[in-house]
């Protein structure tokens, strides 16, 4: 006959002052099965603890139920308390007589009555509870990152740091991101690439890091500790291992293809890096637009005119390095830990018509001016018109384009554009003491360490003429740009005849953002920002146990954000694969391989992917929980139409009793 | 009884209130960003620009607005409410803004272009449709300008632009019958 | 996003319309309204007009009286269910107007009181279309008999055909192409320019002239800038400011402009065959029959 110990909490007054405590305890006293009831001020202090270990021991207590707030506040401290008392820690109930109870009625009287109906329930409960112990899985220690942006190069060196493996995986034929797009980096003005290439370099030659360029995440399978995860490694027609990064190949192509890494300003050759400090430092064939491939495809059918068979590069290359035989390959890895890194893209103006739908050579956005200022930019640093490639003595500076703007169903602020901005009036002023510059801002944000000294920076010392007022129209005019606005502040209409105008345009997600969330099964927004656990207290995890999340991808945030973020990261990965096993969590479902007939209802609504098959005896094929993926949510018991699923610490015959007892049977 | 605060507006202390109701738009969602005012090809001509009504409308500011130069300035070409970035159809608002200085009686701040509309409305209830000669010599009459656009006539002639004899439609009776019916429904729903 | 893409429901293009022409196509544009039937006579587009129509109110019944603003356009989508044909709108201001008041009228109350104002029963079933949508339909074949080779044209849309697009639900609301592309059927240049939906200055001519001629001049000062010959237009309102000024704008800007306006079923007449005559060019207060003769046209 089980003993079950009672104990009501008052919490202060959070539950005496509105529920009669003694009055619980003492009806708690008659209940079937119960053979101690008490009541604690704190049950949660160190004394509480212990009054409820004494009482263990001295009356031989083997069940527990604790009335007081919700089990999310301490029902894993409470578990403790009791299994240091012996008992099994799943042979605890708590019943919420805080949030459930005080905290939302005010009549004592009718408080009081539920109280003790919850506490009847409770005691109900805990007499069917079983004993349950969590197993120990293994882990594979090698960690993921999907992403080689600033964000994922600082995560993979911060893990491998740590002494762990990293496999860094990245689409383009180099890694970098934005940030090797900028020319100069606020608040500091620091040259971007001089502070980011030593840390591509250090990605490529650490020891305990797999740089896999040219490459993406296809498909993920398993869970914590244990993912499977297949690679796309995308054909290079290069072999690296002969391949020395000499250069002579690329400036040999005859192909010119515009630059997606200089935002369609310049060109680049088929066989390409994508900028000088690219790592790894070696070029990959764009099949698409190689003239050998498109010959080779025209082989295939011999329809139209023959092309040219360049092979150019071939002839050129001092170390047979090219490899035509090379094929996309997909390779399968194993992985402990995934974080998702995979940044952001800049918002892309052409769907404002009032701004000329992207068709003005010289209305650029404000990646398109880092890639003009940039000295290893497609003007060499000059900022030149694109039209006719003039210096351009009036520039204007529009905020907000993509940003805060619910018509294009961006709502959202992106953060760094009012810095930037800033950075840019800042610079043009440097390339150009002649230049005027002119900002249409709405608001200024410059929150962080040193941001609104530089902001004032850009207003007060450079002559830039900062206007507040959104810009309703642009157009091209006598070879410039008429730039229709306001000044909010002096209530008047502006026209501004400019020569170039720079649109600070938003950040958004990348492409493929929603796409790689789908696969991990994480979560993302509206805009496909992907989504934290708890975006104040769990920045970097998601509700998938091992996949982490970090820098632009979540959000819109700056360089030193990105940073932090990518080293929060890889703390929480480090902090797993420094385990040597993995706990998992006993309330998990379970199926009955008696009553299972295999329609696997279960599969279909499990959201965590937690169903597997598994053949009896008999030869039926019937369901099977993998119980360190399972989050005993439930779903699948409801679904279950044989009732062949029970959960663990929530089963029918459990939540059943309750409900009777409730009803008084 | 149907839900009319749509079409016919009915006064409110309140202005915000009265303009939430009368055109369904969300005054408060308006951060003054000012695109409005930008584009709006006649705020230049107005006191108050389209963004400073809009503010004046969350601040309760009713007689400024309403008699202001800009609802009447106003000439309704929609590039406000296009690009709004939330979403707010501030043309509806100034239209608003605009029947509620009427229904109150005041002077507008631009008397002639009332003057024009009121001369416009007169003609087509007696002819049933619009007779551009009335309209010219109705209008000089009413706002005094007695000889507005006289030097244009010799040439409007000469092109034939201009037909000294109106033309005569059943559709002025109905016109009348409707703008009569019209003018009961008011009077019911006041 | 709020903006409606554009209408290419890709319906058998109707052959018969009614036809509404709306009060300006009586005196000061009959020469939108002569050319329009001629154009749709010669491609076999049938315009039947509404008998004893009435005035659809314009910008005077809208900022008077916003149940007149409804009932008389509601008099007229009245009519034109009656006769059960889509609707016909050479004029823009007319077309806006009718468009405003099929969409207030989805709403139940406004439509029972407005039927009540009107004595009818008001139903929103009528397709109204605008001219320019009519004669512009990819569908149709130019039969050109003068291509008019050569002619750089400055399409000019103003306010009400494009905006506000979830109610007019026609083109583009900031970069409207269906002009452009039926000048280039008819094998004239269609220049690209950023004010062709930039408001001309629309009713305030007789109040406030000034702010016609500050615009309207903006519009054509940009539209020659770019090189363009003429501007065609699909709406009275536009023609007249457009078009009646050009003195006034020489002498309060100092510069001469001499830019014609022409409805664009002028040009579609011309390059039909038609006589300038026909197409009443010489009513134009900006005489285009020079520019017209200089460009070989006629």
């Amino acid at each position: 006959m089980s003993r079950i110990g009672v104990f009501i909490c008052h919490c202060g007054t959070n539950i005496g002052g509105v529920v009669n405590v003694p009055e619980v305890v003492e009806a708690a006293r008659h209940m079937p099965l119960v053979v101690f009831a008490d009541e604690n001020k704190y049950t949660c202090s160190e004394v509480g603890q212990a009054s409820i270990r004494n009482a263990i021991a001295e009356h031989k207590l083997d069940r527990v139920v604790i009335a007081s707030c919700s089990p999310r506040m301490h029902e894993n401290t409470f578990r403790r308390t009791v299994a240091a008392a012996g008992i099994n820690p799943y042979l605890l109930e708590m019943a919420n007589i805080r949030e459930h109870c005080s905290w939302v009625h005010s009549d004592s009287r009718d408080a009081t009555s539920k109280a003790i109906d919850l506490v009847r329930m409770a005691v109900s409960k805990v007499a069917r509870h079983e004993a349950l112990f969590p197993r120990q899985i293994g882990l594979t220690k090698r960690a993921l990152i999907i992403g080689g942006g600033v964000t994922g190069i600082q995560a993979a060196l911060d893990i491998a740091a740590a002494g762990h493996e990293v496999v860094l995986v990245e689409k383009e034929p180099s890694i970098g991101g934005r940030m090797a797009q900028l020319d100069k980096t606020f608040p500091t003005l620091d040259c971007s690439a001089c502070i980011l290439t030593p840390k591509m370099v250090d990605v490529a030659q650490h020891p305990n890091i797999t740089l896999l360029s040219y490459s993406e995440v296809v498909d993920v399978r398993g869970f914590v500790g244990n993912f499977e995860v297949d690679i796309l490694r995308k054909a290079k027609m290069v072999d690296y291992d002969k391949c020395t990064g000499c250069g002579l190949c690329w400036q040999a192509c005859p192909e010119k293809i515009p630059s997606e890494f200089n935002l369609g300003l310049g060109y680049r050759t088929a066989i390409y890096i994508p900028f000088a400090q690219a790592v790894p430092n070696k070029p990959v064939i764009d099949i698409a637009n190689c003239r050998y491939e498109n010959y080779r495809r025209w082989k295939e059918t011999e329809q139209g005119p023959e092309p040219p068979q360049c092979r150019i590069c071939e002839g050129v290359c001092p170390t047979e390095a090219i490899d035509r035989t090379q094929r996309d390959e997909i390779i399968t890895e194993k992985f402990g830990a995934i974080i998702v890194t995979t940044g952001f893209k800049t918002f892309d103006h052409s769907v404002y018509g009032e701004y000329g739908s992207g068709k003005y050579p010289d209305v650029i956005s404000s990646l398109q001016l880092e890639r003009l200022m940039s000295a290893a930019g497609p003007t060499e640093g000059e900022v030149l018109r694109p039209s006719d490639g003039a210096h351009p003595r009036s520039v204007v500076f529009i905020q907000c384009v993509g940003s805060r703007d619910d018509k294009v169903n961006r709502p959202y602020c992106s953060k760094v554009c009012c810095m930037y901005t800033a950075k840019h009036a800042i610079m043009l002023k440097e390339h150009d003491p002649d230049v005027q510059c002119y900002v249409f801002y709405i608001d200024i944000r410059a929150g962080g360490k040193d941001f609104e000294e530089f902001a004032r920076r850009a207003q007060d010392e450079t002559g830039a003429l900062y206007l507040r007022g959104r810009v309703s129209q642009i157009y091209q005019k006598d070879g410039k740009l008429v730039v229709l606005g306001e000044d909010s502040l002096m209530g008047r209409p502006v026209e501004i005849t400019a020569d170039l105008v720079v649109l600070a345009t938003g950040m958004e997600a990348s492409e493929n953002a929603a796409e790689v969330a789908q696969k991990l099964n994480i979560s993302y927004n509206a805009y496909n920002f992907l989504i934290e656990a708890h975006p104040k207290l769990r920045p970097v995890e998601t509700q998938t146990d091992g996949i982490f999340i970090a820098g632009a991808a979540v959000g819109p945030r700056d360089i030193p954000d990105c940073v932090a973020h990518g080293s929060a990261a890889a703390v929480k990965a480090v902090a797993l694969l420094s385990q040597d096993s993995l706990t998992t969590d006993p309330l998990t479902s379970v199926v009955d391989p008696m009553k299972c007939v295999g329609c696997f209802a279960c599969r279909e609504v499990c959201p965590f992917n937690a169903v597997e098959e598994q053949t009896t005896r008999d030869g039926r094929i019937i369901a099977s929980i993998n119980e360190s993926v399972c989050k005993g949510c439930g779903l699948c018991v409801v679904a279950c139409r044989p009732g062949a699923i029970n959960l663990r610490g929530f089963t029918n015959q459990q939540l059943l009793s309750e409900v009777l007892t409730l009803v008084g049977r | 009884m149907p839900d009319l605060k749509t079409i016919i507006p009915e006064p409110d202390n309140n202005l915000l209130s009265f303009v939430r109701t009368h055109t369904g738009q969300n005054i408060s969602a308006c951060y003054q960003c000012g695109k409005c005012s930008a584009g709006c090809p006649t705020a230049y001509a107005m006191d108050i620009g389209p963004r400073q009504v809009m503010r004046a409308i969350q601040l309760g500011l009713r007689d400024e607005i309403l008699n202001s130069s800009a609802i009447w300035l106003c000439v309704s070409c929609q590039t406000c409410s296009v690009r709004c970035p939330r979403e707010i159809d501030i043309a509806q608002v100034m239209e608003s803004l605009r029947l509620l200085s009427q229904s109150e009686g005041r002077p507008p701040a631009q008397r002639e272009i009332l003057v024009f509309h009121r001369a416009f409305l007169q003609q087509v209830r007696v002819f049933g449709r619009l007779y551009e000669v009335g309209l010219g010599i109705m209008y000089n009459l009413r706002s005094m300008h007695f000889f507005n656009n006289i030097k244009r006539l010799p040439s409007l002639f000469a092109k034939k632009k201009l037909h000294l004899i109106p033309q005569r439609t059943k559709g002025a009776a109905e016109v009348r019958r409707i703008a009569s019916r019209v003018k009961e429904l008011e009077r019911e729903f006041k | 996003m709020a903006q409606v893409k554009p209408d290419t429901g890709k319906q058998e293009p109707g052959r018969i319309y009614s036809y509404y022409p709306g009060c300006s196509q009586l005196a000061t544009a009959e020469e939108y309204d002569v050319s329009a039937r001629l154009v749709s006579r010669k491609l076999g587009i049938e315009l039947r007009e509404l008998e004893n129509w009435i005035c659809c109110g314009a910008s005077a019944a809208h900022s008077t009286d916003h149940l007149l603003s409804l009932a008389l356009p509601a008099n007229t989508l009245k009519q034109a269910e009656e006769k059960g044909l889509p609707l016909a709108v050479p004029c823009a201001m007319c077309f806006s107007r009718l468009k405003f008041a099929l969409h207030e009228l989805e709403n139940k109350d406004t439509r029972e009181l407005v039927s009540r104002a009107i004595g009818k029963d008001v139903s929103t079933d009528v397709t109204v279309e605008p001219m320019l949508k009519i004669l512009a339909d990819d569908d149709i074949a130019i039969p050109l008999e003068k291509p008019l080779a050569g002619l750089k044209v400055a399409c000019y849309y103003g306010c009400l055909l494009v905006r506000p697009p979830e109610v007019v639900n026609f083109d583009d609301a900031e970069n409207p192409q269906t002009m452009e592309r039926l000048m280039q059927k008819l094998g004239a240049e269609p220049v690209e320019w950023g004010l062709k939906t930039s408001c001309c200055g629309a009713g305030v001519a007789f109040p406030r002239l000034d702010v016609v001629l500050k615009l309207s001049y903006r519009i054509l000062s940009l539209a020659k800038e770019r090189g363009a010959d003429c501007v065609a237009v699909a709406c009275p309102m536009c023609h007249a400011n457009l078009d009646m000024y050009q003195k006034d704008m020489k002498a309060k800007y100092g510069q001469k402009l001499d830019l014609p306006v022409l409805y664009f079923t002028q040009l579609m007449g011309l390059a039909l065959g038609f006589s300038p005559r026909e197409l009443l060019l010489n009513r134009h207060i900006t005489n285009p029959l020079p520019m017209l003769r200089r460009k070989g046209l006629i």
